[in-house]
């Protein structure tokens, strides 16, 4: 009897092995098979003439210039007004607030339904606030704005961690000497706090830059270089979609905005994971 | 001691000043979801006014032209969705943060996690465009027309995944270690070790997961609008075309008028009732386990 | 705005031998009937106790009895920890320590706090001292620079760092940074100095060093340390304080100088823990 329990225990195991590793073969095969693809399609359309050339013929031809500035400019618009509220509210919910206070519960409730909103809502909040209420139209300015709405819970949580981890005893014993909370916050905490406050800005322009579905009724479709930050302007996202749901024959092109998209990811990804891992304990120990 | 006057004296205010102005910044944050909320409803008014709240269910079609607004065939579309790739992603994100943490040797475990975290960064619309590009024509092929529940069930699952798995690979990290060694001390191999002790132990945080998981295949918009077919219809099998709800958002937002619009603005409304109810009974989950 | 005197000008070195008495006499602390409640529960209740000014009184008492948390009131830091209440008088000299318009920054440059576990800011030797000073209002390099030197010397860190002040603190040994970190207390020339078992989380051996050091300041600052060693009690204090549980709250059962709570103590709960320890 012990001899055929074991065999099936055995039995057991043997069959979670092959279901475990083989799970971890059927992603790593999708993620090859989809990077694969980009790669394959798009890598002999990617020039510096691709990048900077202005798209032709509803972006069949031509390049993603004028896409990749507008989609630099929302961005920026995002980030900086994302970041002081953000880093604003991480700092209070960190440092000043009780876990059981109403106004901390509150807000920490609420950023967490703000997390959940599908970017379709955004955009449709975005659509009704920024470009009917305030007037600003289809504009990078409603896009940037509607972005930084969809951000923020990312942020907040993330840079809130990052203070969270800094060791009591810093705090207890700056208060201790005597140092306001400002000094002790700004000197001693906020350098502490960084890599979370970095992981939540990368998180974050992830997010950002990879949105769509928020960014199709503020920021809006034009496809020329803006001039200000109330002309439309559109996404590299939105024009990866345009080309392969509303223009045919625009594949070749819609690949290659996708490999560039994926790439600047990438790139953005592994460089402040970098930067995290070792710039900043240097910074810290000789500030 | 001498009296010395430093300027610590003028940092009172400073801390002060920092508060309000951090309560400020907070209270912004805080609002918008007020905001939200209460532009949606505004926005929808019109629509619940002249159209009531009934007639989106009982309407014969969606046919915003001629009068007609029944939201049913894409809820349908919407939940089933979710459902299938909710089912498949589930044990697929577990098996992979198993993976992770118990199986791999460790050469392999980091750039494992990594490639996931990459997953998890790519935009849905890339997403879309390869299951356009790609996985539709396949199931083409195998059952025309091809763009279908099926494809954006898969899409979807592609989607999600890295998410469970992730918060699964978090949650399976916190499992405390004496656990597992009390396990390896039994005797117990491996794989009864994470089914007996540490997946009961990971419960709640896997929890949490699914459920973040199943808010991220609710609104999922893009993917889904490039490979669903978009035919308002209450699907039979896994082979017809569906309209979720944000797919009709998204597609029909750019001429919608009156009251049409408004009703874009209801789908928002119930869009974001789901999401509610799922956050609020995450923190049930989690506040469950704490106490409980 | 006069700058802070230098702490060589307030106090200058005494050899070891020549320590000035402290005067029992004259109290720097009074403190009445104070009591901390977390929430509902009480840590401590109805301590009243002197603290001779320019002596050592000692905190002795078993684990969480709340002699921490009473430390922890007596510079205010209490201020910090979220859904705790104080309730009582504290007096130094004119100053009411605990009324709402106390200022708490200056109140904390006068009573220094060394900690249990030596907590070093992750800053290099020198800027953990300059900073607190800089802080303060002193932006002058070369009395910045004599201040530091200073309270390393009186530390006796000295000649062990002096070569390396700008490599981390957190790179010095646990007794060399507990040493640091009451260097960076004694820096801002505070009047007393709150010790929470700045010993037991180091090494017998830097323990000792720590011990040595706190009985050179003897005189100087007015100290109040908590520790579980009795017999470094009786072996560096002028005064003993002793703590028990009593109905779930700390309570202090008897004050005296060393000699008395060790040789003839007057509670018999006293005795019992003294004996016990001896014994």
């Amino acid at each position: 009897m012990a001899e055929s329990m074991k065999k099936r225990l055995n039995m057991c195991e043997g069959l979670a092995f092959v279901l475990v590793w083989g799970t971890a073969a059927l992603v790593t095969a999708t993620f090859c098979w989809l990077l694969g693809d980009l790669v394959w399609h798009g890598l002999s359309h990617v020039s510096w003439t691709f990048l900077t050339a202005p798209p032709e013929n509803a972006g069949r031809r031509g390049g993603i210039g004028p896409i990749l500035v507008s989609t630099a400019l929302i961005l920026g618009v995002c980030l900086a007004v994302a970041l002081p509220i953000g880093i604003g509210t991480a700092v209070l919910l960190a440092e000043f607030t009780s876990d059981h206070s109403l106004f901390g519960r509150v807000t920490r409730r609420s950023l967490d339904v703000l997390a959940g909103v599908p970017s379709i809502v955004f955009g449709l909040f975005g659509n009704a606030f920024f470009c009917k209420t305030l007037g600003l139209g289809f504009s990078i300015l409603s896009g940037g704005l509607t972005l930084a709405c969809m951000v923020l819970p990312i942020l907040i949580r993330s840079t809130e961690e990052g203070f969270r981890a800094v060791p009591t005893s810093y705090r207890l014993s700056a208060a201790a000497l005597g140092l306001s909370r400002t000094t002790t916050l700004i000197h001693l905490v906020l350098p502490a706090a960084v890599p979370g406050l970095l992981v939540g800005l990368v998180l974050g322009v992830g997010r950002a830059i990879a949105e769509t579905a928020a960014l199709i009724f503020t920021s809006g479709y034009v496809d020329r270089m803006p001039e200000s930050l109330l002309d439309s302007g559109r996404a590299l996202s939105i024009h990866i979609f345009d080309l392969s749901m509303n223009v045919s024959g625009g594949d070749a092109n819609a690949y290659a905005s996708a490999l560039v998209l994926v790439v600047l990811l990438l790139v953005i990804n592994s460089t402040v994971s970098r930067l995290t891992a070792y710039g900043l304990q240097r910074k810290i120990m000789t500030v | 001691m001498t009296s010395s006057r430093s300027n610590t004296l003028f940092l009172w205010p400073t801390d002060r000043l920092l508060l309000w102005l951090l309560r400020g910044l907070a209270a912004i944050a805080g609002l918008i979801v007020v905001l939200i909320v209460a532009f949606l409803i505004v926005e929808a008014l019109p629509a619940l006014h002249h159209v009531g709240v009934l007639r989106f269910f009982t309407d014969p079609s969606w046919h915003p032209a001629e009068g007609f607004y029944n939201l049913t065939p894409m809820l349908w579309g919407t939940l089933f969705a979710m459902a299938g790739s909710v089912l498949i992603a589930t044990p697929l994100g577990i098996l992979s943060a198993v993976f992770c943490r118990y199986y791999a040797p460790l050469p392999l475990a980091r750039p494992y996690r990594r490639l996931i975290e990459l997953l998890a960064g790519i935009p849905s619309v890339v997403y879309g465009f390869w299951g356009l590009v790609v996985l539709v024509p396949l199931i083409g092929e195998l059952h025309p027309p091809g763009p279908s529940l099926l494809a954006g069930i898969l899409i979807l699952t592609i989607m999600i995944l890295p998410t469970i798995a992730l918060m699964a690979d978090a949650s399976l990290a916190n499992v405390p270690q004496q656990y597992i060694r009390g396990a390896a001390a039994l005797g117990l191999p491996r794989w009864a070790t994470i089914r007996g002790v540490v997946l009961p132990a990971a419960k709640s945080g896997l929890f949490t997961g699914v459920i973040l998981e199943t808010g991220r295949a609710i609104g999922e918009t893009m993917a889904i609008l490039m490979v669903c077919g978009n035919v308002v219809q209450t699907p039979s099998g896994i082979f017809d075309p569906i309209r979720t709800l944000t797919a009709n958002i998204a597609l029909e937002m750019a001429y919608a008028l009156g009251d049409h619009r408004a009703a874009l603005f209801v789908s928002g409304l119930v869009l974001m009732a789901m999401i509610v109810t799922l956050v609020v009974s995450a923190e049930w989950i989690s506040r469950g386990r704490i106490y409980g | 705005m006069r700058p802070v005197a230098p702490i060589t000008e307030l106090h200058p070195q005494y050899p070891l031998e020549e320590q000035p008495a402290c005067r029992e006499s004259q109290p720097f602390m009074e403190i009445d009937r104070l009591s901390l409640h977390y929430g509902e529960k009480p840590a401590f209740q109805d301590v009243t106790l002197a603290i001779a000014k320019g002596c050592i009184t000692a905190l002795v008492g078993p684990s969480g009895c709340g002699k921490t948390s009473f430390l922890t009131c007596l510079n205010r830091l209490t201020d910090l920890i979220t859904g705790c209440r104080v309730s009582g008088q504290i007096t130094i000299e004119a100053l009411e320590v605990l009324a709402p318009h106390t200022d708490v920054i200056r109140l904390r440059r006068r009573i220094g706090m060394i900690f249990q576990k030596p907590n070093p800011f992750p800053l290099t030797i020198r800027r953990n001292l300059e900073f607190p000073l800089r802080e303060h209002g002193i932006r002058d390099r070369t009395q910045l620079a004599q201040m530091i030197e200073t309270a390393l010397r009186e530390v006796g860190l000295w000649d062990e760092v002096k070569d390396r002040l700008d490599s981390p603190a957190l790179a010095l040994s646990g007794g060399q940074q507990q040493r640091l970190c009451i260097a960076r207390a004694l820096v801002l020339s505070p009047e007393m100095l709150l010790m929470d078992e700045p010993c037991s989380a180091l090494d017998p051996l830097s323990s000792g060093v720590v011990e040595d050091l706190i009985v050179r300041l003897r005189g100087r600052y007015t100290i109040l340390i908590v520790t579980h060693n009795l017999a470094q009690a009786r072996r560096i204090a002028d005064d003993v304080a002793f703590f028990w549980i009593h109905h779930g709250a700390g309570r202090l059962i008897e004050a005296g100088t060393v000699t008395q709570i060790f040789e003839e103590p007057r509670d018999p709960l006293t005795a019992a823990y003294v004996g016990g320890m001896r014994g």
